[in-house]
């Protein structure tokens, strides 16, 4: 009989991971052992400890690589600590928004409009799972991109979403709409899990073994049956670009965008595609980067149809949140382009993209939770008209954002543009270039609509007004506006340390 | 070399103005205003201290100064002028104190405080001196798109009528040909990453290797950027409702200032970079430039509004700028150089007289006025003066440069020129159709009562006269700047004068 081997872990280089999970378990003890009243301020800090502590791990981690960490199923090296270091950031400020409980309900279970829900209302206890089940997507998350097997893959794709489906049903304000966005995302999201899931399967049918590298030699010696690789390739890809919402398999991200809490809308929007876009970079720099003949040209077009159709849609949205939505899915068609450029300016660029990107995804997030009337939030853009005379501090500061997202110089977007587009017009995809810079044209319409609304139409007197619920909230909107302009003004720091680190190691 | 940071310190100045407009109190408009027009009067004498020292027969980029700023992108910020840019930065340096005094009382009345407006212009003026003296692709296309937010904001929330809309069609324009030129940056980015090393250097990019259909395509990229900010018809939509919703004074610095970006950039990025595609285009870009002349004439002529006139003039007139710099001869470009300046000075002079005649009238409609001649006489002086100089009357510095526009188009092209010459023509039918109705003939109801020129207003209109006076009699001191930069740029693309030119002739 064969002697047990224990599984060699590394557990200095897992500990992002498992300090995170450690501190989600936490959570749900607190929720189990603690009274309601106290639990609120005991979750937060636990929530931004362990978020800290990790980071602080993955910083002391950031000069190290190595394939062994978890018996080859994780990978340890500059892009996994970038994206690590990403996540967590982006996850610790879209804390300090989940952090204003009033965005979610006080139970979730509870039919809308039933008298569950009004008992609940009244009795005003807060609920505090939200904070475990953050933990948890992060967790998922930090794991995603640095997973070197298909089946880890996989796991860390189901740790990282199903918390967060659970996360967007949580709404306090039209629940109904929330619901509804949970179930859409559950049920798209499990059928692009199966997508992934077989796609797994024929590549394993493909080259004999689950790992990244074993695919890549199989693809290098090209032994086995091409249709294999090409099925398995095709389903692998639905399942990303359904997580990264790249037409057409963006059908989910309006609806879900607008359903969820918007502090969980921002987690979403930054740290998700933080962690999709990094797992498929290793997917197709590392297993599939011989092959690229094959994915290229389907991708090409991939990321052409979502730039045109992000920016085109978004001009016809009528509520903030549908607008970032769309400008978000036109965001993962700028950074498909980088994905695609195979080459070493590619990954720098998309990963200074997705950093940017995320970041001023949060602030315009926060923000939006900031315009209010009596109901809740204000996300009729109608009813943002002349919030720069009633707060020009905070509209000076969206602005600021959209014009990041559109990509003008001194901003995080432009420089990340540049680097992104230079990077694919070197791969010699000149055609996206094009279509992407086209479409950031069409792009910086919609993003202006929103300024001229703010700035030179005159506030209806309806109640809107900007309602600063605590410092953290002030902190993200602050940090975000920052980053954002430092990094367009002074890009180097960032620029020069993706550069150096980022290598994957294979 | 001690004058290495002239052009830094340059632009720094306005910002540092609009720092100290920010801290002063809001109420205190007058305090603002004057901080304002200090600051600019700083920075022109500054600047004219500054333009003492270049040295006139040197063709290299001088007040040179490099420094690293996205070392991992081999971007830099670098700056230099020529005699081209630096005539440019006077030109704009020289109009911002004059606009702010003349537009003592415009920003009242707009969307937001005084303060702002001020803040906005000055922060306007650092990227007009920044447009123009970065030598580094890239610090030039930085300055390019960022200097549209504060002339989005200056249009949007101090302009009158249809200002909104108006200022996104502005933007919308500007945005959709500065992400081509973005293209064309990023191609020729990769491009000297290949063939030795990332740079923006203009110079180091000058030298890239390209093949003709790369070259072409750029060259477009760059061209329509350039057309479109010029404008040069068929791209020129935006500019009458700009001019016509702004206030006069932020239409004298985007018609007068802002718009040279684009004639100024055909000449330093589409002639330097890409010599062979200028040759190919030439022809096209020609009639693209004589259309523009006849065209914009032809609809000044039919214009109601005065500053939709002055537009359409301004759109003829970019015409023959466009025309002088593809004429591919020294004096069609220090003609076309010359007339960015000398029109920059015009249109100061059109717009802020028709500004203060339609903020008396409250109504900047030709048809309202009538018989100003004896009503509000040095008004209407002014403004006819203003109006010959727009016309080109010989003795006025737009006569120079447009005969040097046109003759040394002529020595090349004489199709082009001839039928450009039909623009002079149509000028008069422009300029002299609403100075008969507005100023002479009897005073028509409603003009009884309007005031002459006040002080302030006549201190600030009698240096662009004198100007307009000074360069129509004696041009040389400019023309000696500008003639070294111009023979060396139509060096760089390869051409030589024709010999019938008239300075050869002469001698």
């Amino acid at each position: 009989m064969n002697t047990f081997i224990a599984p060699a872990l590394s557990y200095s280089l897992l500990s992002p991971i498992l300090i995170v999970l450690g501190g989600a378990v936490l959570g749900v003890m607190v929720e189990a052992f603690l009274s309601r009243s106290v639990r609120p301020p005991v979750q937060l800090s636990i929530a931004l400890g362990t978020l800290v502590l990790s980071l602080a791990q993955v910083w002391r981690i950031r000069h190290t690589s190595s394939l062994t960490a978890a018996m080859g199923s994780v990978a340890v090296d500059g892009p996994a600590i970038l994206m690590q270091g990403a996540i967590l950031i982006m996850a610790i400020l879209s804390v300090f928004l989940i952090a204003d409980q009033g965005h979610f309900t006080n139970l979730a279970a509870a039919l809308p409009g039933s008298s569950e829900e009004r008992d609940a209302l009244r009795s005003g206890e807060k609920i505090t799972e939200v904070y475990p089940l953050t933990l948890f997507a992060v967790a998922g998350m930090l794991l995603f991109p640095i997973s070197t097997d298909l089946i880890t893959l996989f796991v860390a794709l189901e740790v990282l979403s199903l918390p967060l489906y659970l996360m967007a049903g949580l709404s306090r304000h039209r629940r109904l709409l929330s619901q509804e966005a949970a179930l859409k995302y559950f049920l798209l999201g499990a059928f692009s899990s199966a997508f992934f899931l077989f796609g797994a399967a024929f590549l394993y049918g493909y080259s004999g073994t689950v790992s990244l590298a074993g695919i890549h030699d199989s693809v290098e010696a090209s032994p086995g049956n091409i249709v294999f690789l090409l099925v398995g390739l095709a389903f692998l890809s639905v399942g990303l670009l359904f997580k990264v919402g790249a037409v057409p398999f963006h059908a989910w991200t309006p609806d879900v965008y607008q359903g969820a809490p918007t502090p969980v809308t921002a987690f979403m929007a930054a740290a998700t595609k933080v962690a999709a876009f990094g797992a498929m970079l290793r997917i197709f720099y590392t297993a599939f980067a011989n092959a690229y003949w094959d994915w290229r040209p389907m991708m090409s077009v991939i990321a052409i149809i979502t730039m045109l159709f992000g920016s085109v849609v978004a001009i016809a949205q009528r509520d903030i949140k549908r607008m970032l939505a769309y400008s978000s899915i036109a965001h993962a068609g700028f950074l498909l382009t980088g994905v695609i450029a195979l080459n070493k300016a590619g990954l720098d660029a998309t990963i200074f993209y997705l950093f940017a990107y995320g970041i001023a995804t949060i602030g315009a997030f926060g923000i939006v939770t900031l315009v209010r009337d009596s109901s809740g939030e204000v996300t009729d853009l109608n009813r943002w008209a002349g919030l720069g005379k009633r707060s020009p501090f905070i509209a000076t500061v969206f602005a600021t954002l959209l014009l990041a997202f559109a990509g003008i110089p001194l901003t995080s977007g432009f420089i990340g543009k540049f680097s992104i587009f230079s990077a694919a017009y070197e791969s010699g995809n000149k055609a996206v270039v094009v279509v992407g810079v086209l479409s950031s044209a069409i792009a910086a319409y919609f993003y202006i609509r929103v300024i001229v609304l703010m700035f030179f139409t005159d506030p209806v007197e309806d109640g809107t007004s900007v309602v600063i619920p605590s410092m953290l909230t002030r902190a993200t909107v602050i940090i975000s506006f920052a980053i954002t302009i430092f990094l367009g003004v002074f890009p180097t720091p960032l620029l020069n340390f993706i550069a150096s680190t980022a290598t994957f190691i294979r | 070399m001690n004058n290495a940071n002239w052009l830094t310190y340059l632009g720094l100045l306005p910002l540092l103005g609009a720092l100290l407009v920010s801290v002063l109190p809001e109420k205190n408009t007058l305090l603002i205003k004057r901080a304002a027009f200090a600051t600019t009067l700083v920075v022109a004498v500054a600047a004219i201290v500054m333009a003492t020292h270049f040295q006139r027969d040197n063709v290299n980029l001088q007040f040179v100064s490099s420094h690293s700023w996205i070392p991992s992108l081999g971007i830099n910020y670098a700056v230099g002028v020529d005699g081209i840019a630096l005539v440019l930065i006077l030109l704009s340096v020289l109009l911002a104190p004059i606009v702010v005094l003349a537009g003592w009382n415009e920003a009242v009345g707009g969307r937001w405080s005084v303060k702002t407006f001020y803040i906005l212009m000055l922060v306007l003026e650092t990227m007009m001196i920044g447009v123009f003296a970065a030598t580094d692709v890239f610090l030039f296309y930085v300055f390019f798109e960022a200097m549209l937010i504060p002339v989005y904001f200056l249009i949007g929330g101090y302009g009158s009528g249809a200002r909104n809309a108006a200022a996104v069609k502005f933007l919308i324009y500007s945005l959709f040909g500065g992400l081509l030129m973005l293209a064309s940056i990023i191609a020729l980015y990769v491009l000297s990453g290949e063939q030795g090393g990332h740079t923006f250097d203009i110079t180091a990019l000058s030298h890239l290797h390209m093949s003709s259909m790369t070259e072409n395509l750029l060259f477009l990229g760059f061209f329509i950027a350039f057309a479109i900010k010029a404008p040069v018809w068929p791209f020129h939509t935006w500019l009458p409702d700009a001019a016509e919703s702004a206030t006069p004074g932020t239409s004298v610095l985007l018609l007068g200032v802002l718009d040279k970006v684009g004639t100024f950039g055909m000449i330093r990025y589409c002639l330097t970079l890409f010599p062979h595609a200028t040759k190919t285009f030439t022809p096209i870009i020609l009639v693209l430039a004589v259309i523009s002349i006849i065209y914009g004439a032809f609809l000044a002529i039919g214009q109601t509004d005065f500053k939709r006139l002055i537009a359409f003039t301004s759109i003829s007139h970019f015409g023959f700028i466009t025309m002088g710099i593809f004429a591919m001869t020294s004096q069609g470009q220090s003609g076309a150089t010359l007339y960015m300046f000398n029109h920059g000075f015009s249109t100061a002079a059109l717009f802020l007289v028709a500004g203060w005649m339609s903020s008396r009238r409250g109504s900047s409609k030709i048809a309202d006025f009538g018989g100003l001649q004896r009503v509000t006489p040095v008004m209407a002086w002014v403004f006819f003066f203003a109006g010959m100089s727009s016309l080109a009357l010989p003795g006025l510095s737009s006569f120079v440069s447009e005969f040097l526009v046109l003759v040394g188009t002529y020595t090349r092209y004489p199709v082009a020129a001839v039928i450009g010459a039909f623009g002079i023509v149509l000028a008069a039918l422009y300029i002299l159709i609403p100075v008969q109705r507005a100023l002479h003939g009897p005073v028509t109801e409603g003009n009884e009562h309007l005031t002459d020129l006040n002080l302030r207003e006549k201190v600030a209109i009698a240096p662009v006269i004198a100007v307009i006076l000074l360069l129509g009699f004696y041009p040389s001191p400019l023309l000696r700047v500008i003639n070294p930069a111009s023979a060396h740029s139509i060096a760089q693309v390869g051409f030589t004068d024709p010999l019938a030119s008239i300075d050869k002739a002469g001698k």
